[in-house]
């Protein structure tokens, strides 16, 4: 996308997750959870610790994972109401009153990000677009003690979303589902 | 009339352009049915600073308000400590105010036994008005310093006044003698300064930093996780010495299991390495330290391969960490730890790990341990205080010299009278915000202890355990509900911060100030509080500091200009300590009759079939003092016990299944989750303490998790700083009974149970051996 | 050195999601069973007339569609019930997303029932039809008349939009699950025509329960026999597919070649279900026996089961159970 031709650059929403800083303490979990009212027993952002290896050669890795707004999403394509929909900087979201609660979205997530509300409609994380909108930030992003999740435009190359892309080594999770994750962990 | 070709597909055309229109494009189009981007609407009509107190970093915070409620707290990011992020348990303060089971009233004791959680709701009058008289008594029969104060968080300074005036000095933080006392003795006997907390260390900066146990990570303090955090960021990387492979072990270049209880030979091989191939900073020791050839000398045969036959780490590992410890010097710390009452020499093991940073250059330098500055702001005008007493901490005549603290648990067994006829030298408790029966080992004394006393009143904000036993229960509003006194801090750069109402006290809890004043007023004592109101008195203070309280109780911080904190800063370095230099050598611990220099000796064997028992944090907790939090509990809910893989195995035990731990004394532990694991040692086990409540009040952790506390029954004092070396238990371990798990809630609540369903959807996630 | 993924810690407790996707039950079950057997009935049904070029023999199959419109409607009831926001069941109807196997699901349900009507129309009799108006409200008599005089005339597009209609049934629940490769045990292009053939199977069945024409019969039979043919290679080709896939479709494999379903898909779903129906058909037309009703049931029987199995498999393989 270049400013060459003049054309208006889409905007391309994406988070990444620094493997080497997060410790795993789930504050985002609980910072997002208090910033969306999300009920109790539920959460749209989670930690998932993984071992590798056998004691005392050991290594770990740690993920704070969310929804990846895929920009092939799955869950956008199998909606059968237009609830789940691309809205701006290609985020995915829901609109609550669209919902019929079929849950295809939740069977065609490979992340397995979405649930259902106890209102009735599938939610999940939403990178707080209503945050964004506003020029700030998602709330996991701005908890995070260890500042290891980044959220920015990954289509603008002054970004620090797109420096790191640049600059480190990083992965997204199952590529194979061919859903073109935007949730992306440096390594 | 026959359907025609044609007919068929004018009909089928329609259908399908009837479902193209229907496919929403024409509502799209007229922007009648749009996606609107839905707002939760947490966002705060007033937006109130103040800081937090789920533990005690003291992190500023700000509490969104909407309406009467408050919505979500987020970090300041004025504070310096937070800097706008804050810790799970930060986020958490909406649980704590609005946890259900909060103390609502003043509550006077009606069983004849202390313990028996037989109370009445009374009037705040009828509860100061005991609380005051019987204050009163005991200071009338048995001398004000018989009173003593347990006190834990910022809010304790109003009763520490109140105990000043009454003439009492006995007041004691089991935070010494039970956590950071070996510590900052160990420093203080070094460097002439003690860490405090906040410790002042420039993790930011560091290239190399080493953890001995220390498992920041899952200790989840803000401000050193955040600078660990920059400092990886910059390329600085991790030494860690711990049984455990930890978060900070997952992270680090090197991870040295070791063998618990060991960590003075590691120290000592070190040091050795370290002076024998030169790297050590010279020109720092010579300028600032003695004692270096009684240290070299100290040191000799403590070769890395006699440290390998005591620790089990690799000789060849124990030369290259030193190398690459020493090699980052003087940005190489070696973090002085903060729990540090493990074995009973953990004042000697402080001294290594003093010793070690002084031959890295890490005090007062950047990178290392820096020198921290206060802002200080007038007091409060007060008449001249009483001479204080003390009651006597050390029952049996032990002296503990360089104890520079009360003893928590001295004071305990000081309230059991030595024989019948005896007065014991502890006739009342005042308890802040401290729950000793979870904090002190061998809870069974403090029981004990209970039933001995005139008086026992507690002031908390949940009904904790200690409630249980008290005779009067104030109940205090939490920190979103109270002023504060400013208190002074020492920090890289000075400042205050505030600690204001965000909303009203709920039910009929009342701030501390509150309370410390009227039980003053009632014993004479009013002039120590001479003010309507605490906040009108930090608004005094601010004023005659020359700060704006307004713009203070804006922003929640008042800074102050930055001074030199490192010799790169310009910082001039000199030590209080009786030579004016760090002592590697100690001369005091000589004259003591201690050893100057750390020896090491060699830990005991667990007996068979039996492990150590370690306990550490979890980063969404506060041990004891927030496992009540529902809003915590939707995360971590309950603890489980760690257990080698191997182990397990031979032992027959599965991952995820109930099991119970029986110490060396025979005590026996809750049920508690196993968690096999690789991530740990075959010799001991671990979990996170804080767990297993059985106070009736406590309704969300009562029974939940297992309590180590009570396996603590044995404890291996420190003879140089008096405190309680804890790890010091072995368990064996027991698949659990049906009769163990009756009234267990959790994961592993007996099957059917409505405990088990509701423990089913909370809990530390599902996961394990695969 | 070892690296193998030995422990995982995963942190979400997501009720319906975790520790395995749990979203869909038996409602679904029905659903998918009662919707093939309803596609198998229309296929069936109008497959006989457009041979025959008459209208059926036995009063069942001239009722069949009918009745399959009656079970269809059970079956979008128990759809209806699984949904959590129930009452924005509408949204299905403000929209055609293409990209969407539910949608176009939605959108087909609806079709049957104009095609189901129009099929039974040209399958009642004279005095059927008349046992038909005679519940209908007077006002609606004229235009069912007329109805049934255009039906009449415009047999043969009828029949091939019922059967067109019920292969779409048939087919497009199988393309809903197998059209998502996040759920490994489903994500088989077989998945689609095996319902089909499976709903045939059912649908042929469950004719067969009931009283028949004894020509009609022998054709229902040698088509339900087809029909398990087809499913017994269709089954050997979307396992053999997903035995010599990549790791994903080899996990899904494993459920099957060994795992958790097994046993009770091989013996249930195959053997039961399939291959001794199928032993069974080809004894009776061998031998001439008396026909039994153990045949359908079995197949009723097998049909439900592979439905079941397919769903709970498929809900419970994901991408993150792959170490």
């Amino acid at each position: 996308m270049s400013s060459v031709t003049g054309a208006k650059r889409q905007r391309r929403y994406a988070m990444t997750v620094d493997t080497r800083l997060c410790v795993g303490c789930k504050a985002c979990v609980l910072a997002c959870k208090a910033e969306n009212a999300v009920p109790d027993g539920l959460c749209r952002d989670w930690v998932v610790e993984e071992t590798r290896g056998e004691f005392p050669a050991l290594s770990m890795e740690i993920r704070s994972e969310r929804c990846n707004h895929c920009t092939e999403a799955p869950c956008v394509a199998n909606c059968p109401t237009g609830a789940s929909h691309v809205n701006e900087g290609g985020a995915v979201l829901v609109t609550h009153y669209k919902c019929s609660g079929c849950k295809a979205c939740i069977a065609a997530c490979p992340y397995e990000a979405r649930f259902v509300h106890p209102d009735g409609y599938v939610d999940k994380c939403t990178f707080c677009l209503h945050r964004v909108k506003k020029g700030g930030q998602p709330a996991c992003v701005s908890i995070c003690p260890t500042a290891t999740l980044t959220f920015g435009d990954a289509n603008d190359p002054a970004s620090a979303v797109s420096s790191q892309l640049a600059s480190r080594r990083s992965k997204v999770l199952h590529p194979e589902s061919g859903a073109d994750p935007n949730l992306h962990f440096l390594l | 009339m026959t359907t025609t070709r044609r007919d068929f597909i004018r009909i089928g055309g329609t259908g399908f352009g009837a479902a193209a229109v229907g496919t929403g494009i024409t509502t799209k189009w007229w922007g009648l049915d749009g996606d609107r981007v839905h707002d939760p609407g947490t966002e705060g009509d007033r937006v109130v600073p103040t800081f937090c107190e789920l533990c005690f970093w003291k992190c500023g915070v700000l509490a969104h308000v909407k309406g009467e409620r408050v919505t979500k707290i987020v970090g300041n990011p004025e504070h310096p400590l937070s800097r706008g992020r804050l810790c799970p348990r930060g986020t958490g303060g909406v649980g704590l105010l609005y946890d259900p089971d909060r103390l609502k009233k003043p509550l006077l004791r009606r069983s004849p036994k202390r313990g028996e959680q037989k109370f009445e709701e009374v009037s705040w009058k009828e509860a100061l008005d005991f609380t005051a008289s019987k204050m009163d008594d005991i200071r009338q029969k048995h001398g004000p310093e018989t009173l003593a104060l347990f006190s834990h968080g910022n809010g304790g300074s109003f009763f520490k006044t109140l105990m000043a005036a009454y003439g009492s000095s006995t007041i004691s933080a089991p935070s010494y003698a039970q956590c950071r006392g070996p510590r900052e003795v160990g420093f203080d006997l070094t460097f002439g300064s003690v860490l405090g907390s906040p410790e002042i260390l420039d993790i930011e900066n560091t290239r190399v930093l080493t953890l001995i146990g220390s498992h920041l990570g899952e200790n989840m303090h803000n401000t050193q996780v955040q600078d660990m955090a920059r400092m990886i960021g910059k390329g600085g990387e991790l030494v860690v010495v711990d049984p455990r492979f930890s978060i900070a072990a997952g992270k680090a270049r090197y991870w040295l299991p070791i063998k618990p209880g060991t960590d003075i030979a590691l120290l000592l091989a070190w040091i050795k390495v370290i002076l024998d191939e030169d790297l050590f900073d010279r020109e720092y020791v010579a300028k600032y330290a003695t004692g270096l050839d009684e240290l070299r000398k100290h040191v000799e045969g403590k070769t890395p391969e006699w440290a390998f036959t005591e620790t089990t780490i690799a000789p060849n590992v124990i030369v290259e960490t030193a190398r690459f410890i020493a090699g980052a010097r003087p940005a190489s710390l070696v973090h002085p730890g903060r729990h540090a009452v493990w074995y009973g020499d953990d004042t000697q093991r402080s001294r290594a790990i003093a010793i070690l940073d002084a031959l890295l250059g890490s005090w007062g330098r950047r990178g290392g341990i820096f020198v921290p500055s206060t802002l200080a702001v007038p007091k409060v005008h007060v008449p001249d205080y009483p001479a204080a007493k003390t009651a006597n901490d050390k029952p049996g005549g032990k002296a503990y010299p360089f104890a520079y603290e009360i003893l928590s648990d001295g004071l305990c067994n000081a309230s059991i009278p030595a024989s019948p006829s005896e007065n014991p030298a502890v006739r009342g408790w005042l308890v802040y915000g401290s729950n000793l029966p979870m904090t002190l080992p061998q809870p069974k004394v403090v029981v004990e202890a209970a039933q001995h006393l005139d008086l026992l009143c507690a002031i908390d904000v949940l009904p904790a355990e200690i409630t249980g036993f008290a005779d009067v229960v104030l109940p205090e509003c939490t920190y979103l509900e109270r002023w504060e006194d400013l208190g002074p801090f020492g920090w890289r750069e000075p400042f205050v911060a505030l600690r204001q109402p965000v909303v009203p006290p709920m039910f009929d809890s009342k701030p501390g100030w509150w309370m410390a004043k009227e039980l003053a007023n009632r014993l004479g004592l009013g002039d120590f509080f001479p003010y309507e109101d605490a906040g009108k008195m930090v608004e005094e203070r601010l004023k005659a500091g020359g700060h704006d309280p307004e713009k203070a109780k804006a922003k929640g911080v008042v800074l102050g200009k930055k001074v030199p904190v490192t010799t790169e800063d310009g910082l001039v370095l000199s030590f209080k300590t009786p030579s004016g230099k760090i002592e590697l050598y100690s001369q005091r611990l000589a004259a003591a009759g201690a050893d100057p220099l750390p020896n090491y000796t060699r830990p005991e064997e667990p007996p068979p079939g039996h492990f150590r028992l370690l306990f550490g944090r979890s980063p969404v907790h506060t041990f004891a003092r927030t496992t009540n939090n529902r809003f915590l509990g939707t995360v971590t809910s309950e603890n489980e016990l760690w257990l080698a893989a191997k182990a397990a195995k031979e032992q027959g035990l599965e991952n995820g299944e109930a099991v119970v731990l029986v110490n060396q004394d025979g005590v026996r532990s809750q049920p508690v989750r196993l968690k096999v694991t690789q991530r740990i040692r075959p010799d001991c086990v671990y979990t996170v303490h804080g767990f297993g409540h059985t106070s009736k009040g406590l309704r969300f952790a009562r029974n939940r998790g297992m309590d180590d506390q009570r396996l603590i029954t044995r404890v291996k004092i420190d003879p140089i700083a008096g405190t309680t070396g804890m790890s010091v238990n072995f368990v064996r371990i027991e698949k659990a009974e049906p009769a163990d798990l009756v009234g267990a809630v959790g994961s592993i609540a007996p099957a059917g149970s409505v405990a088990a369903a509701a423990g089913a959807a909370a809990g530390s996630g599902h996961g394990g051996e695969a | 050195m070892n690296t193998q993924l030995l422990e995982t810690v995963h942190g979400r407790s997501n009720h319906l999601v975790d520790p395995t996707l749990s979203i869909w039950g038996w409602q679904i079950v029905l659903y998918l069973f009662l919707g093939g057997l309803v596609a198998g009935i229309l296929v069936l049904a109008a497959g006989l007339q457009l041979k025959e070029g008459r209208r059926p023999l036995s009063a069942v199959l001239r009722w069949a569609p009918l009745s399959a419109l009656g079970l269809l409607s059970l079956g979008m009831f128990f759809l209806w019930l699984d949904l959590e926001h129930p009452f924005f069941a509408f949204r299905f109807y403000m929209l055609f997303h293409l990209t969407s196997p539910m949608s176009w699901g939605a959108w087909i349900l609806l079709l049957v029932y104009p095609a189901g009507i129009l099929l039974a129309l040209t399958s009642l009799t004279e005095g059927e039809r008349g046992l038909v108006s005679g519940r209908l409200p007077a006002s609606l008599r004229g235009g069912f008349s007329s109805l049934a005089a255009w039906a009449d005339a415009s047999r043969r597009p009828i029949l091939l939009t019922a059967a067109f209609s019920g292969v779409a049934l048939g087919l497009y629940t199988g393309l809903l699950l197998g059209t998502m490769p996040a759920r490994l045990a489903w994500n088989s292009a077989l998945l689609g025509p095996l319902f089909l053939a499976s709903g045939t199977s059912t649908g042929a069945a469950f004719l067969l329960l009931f009283a028949l024409d004894a020509g009609e019969r022998k054709t229902l039979m040698t088509w339900d026999a087809a029909a398990i043919g087809t499913e017994l290679a269709l089954i050997a080709l979307m396992v053999l597919g997903f035995a010599t896939g990549p790791e994903p479709a080899r996990f899904a494999a494993g459920l099957l070649l060994g795992g958790k379903y097994t046993a009770v898909f091989w013996s249930v779903v195959v053997v039961a279900g399939l291959l001794v129906p199928l032993g069974l058909e080809a004894i009776e037309a061998r031998r001439h026996l008396p026909f039994t009703l153990l045949i359908p049931l079995l197949v009723l029987a097998g049909g439900l089961a592979l439905r079941w199995i397919l769903l709970a498999a498929g809900q419970e393989s994901a991408f993150r159970l792959l170490s």
